[in-house]
């Protein structure tokens, strides 16, 4: 049995971080972390340390088919591992990342009402009104929030429902953040 | 009998690093965050072989 550290427990937080957007929705603000610390390790000499050692995440994924049997575990389809799928996959979540933050921006500016809903797979639009009481903060941070819970939310189903069907951390396989650190890496390590 | 070795396919490597914690004998790294590479350690148990999520790594046998 390997020895086991602190960041070996953060599946805890990932556990943690959905079950309290659940209860109240600006604790989605806390996933910008997820957003930021991998692309500052990257750039600033650590590589994807992130994914190997820190994410929350891959470790609740790794657990869920691993230990827990949860996994058919079987390869994933060649088309997931290619580049054109991974950058477009990118891609898209950019474009769907922009769109969340355009729609922060519509209730900043006052055009548009404050939604609350998370929409789920970029299509499926939940009530999500018990989560929201708070109206002491500006209503586009709470815009921001359901957004962006939306996000997180959207991509561990789809981890989930990958892990279910191939091995367990196949989300690791097509991860945006996973992409773009790998991108970041090999920007950095060209010249040699 | 040829010594059984992990052999990964770095052109597709994702770098989760998955494969590192795997390893019982810690001879697996990534490097650089582009790619695993298997050290000469290995002995070809094949661990890293089940664990990698993009199923990328094989166990090679190399002739005697």
């Amino acid at each position: 049995m390997k020895q086991k550290y602190w960041y070996d427990y953060l599946w805890i937080a990932s556990v943690a971080y959905l079950l309290l957007g659940f209860f109240n929705i600006l604790f989605a603000w806390l996933g910008l972390l997820c957003f930021f610390i991998p692309l500052l390790l990257a750039i600033f000499g650590k590589d994807k340390l992130y994914c190997n050692r820190y994410c929350g995440r891959g470790q609740l994924f790794s657990l869920l088919g691993g230990r827990f049997g949860l996994s058919r575990k079987r390869d994933v389809p060649y088309f997931l591992k290619t580049k054109a799928f991974r950058y477009g996959f990118l891609i898209f979540f950019f474009i769907m990342f922009f769109q969340m933050l355009w729609n922060t921006y519509l209730v900043f500016s006052g055009a548009q009402d404050l939604r609350q809903v998370v929409t789920l797979l970029w299509t499926f639009r939940l009530p999500w009104q018990w989560a929201y009481q708070v109206e002491t903060v500006p209503l586009w941070v709470s815009q921001f929030a359901f957004g962006f819970y939306s996000v997180m939310l959207t991509s561990t189903v789809l981890g989930i429902l990958t892990m279910v069907l191939f091995k367990p951390r196949s989300w690791c396989v097509y991860c945006p953040m996973g992409t773009m650190t790998q991108l970041i890496c090999q920007v950095k390590h060209q010249e040699k | 009998m040829g010594k059984k070795r992990a052999v990964v396919d770095q052109r597709l490597c994702v770098a989760c690093g998955c494969c590192v914690k795997v390893c019982p004998l810690q001879t697996i790294v990534v490097q650089q965050g582009l790619f695993a590479v298997v050290g000469d350690k290995c002995v070809g148990c094949g661990k890293c072989v089940k664990e990698c999520p993009a199923s990328v790594i094989q166990l090679e046998v190399s002739e005697p």
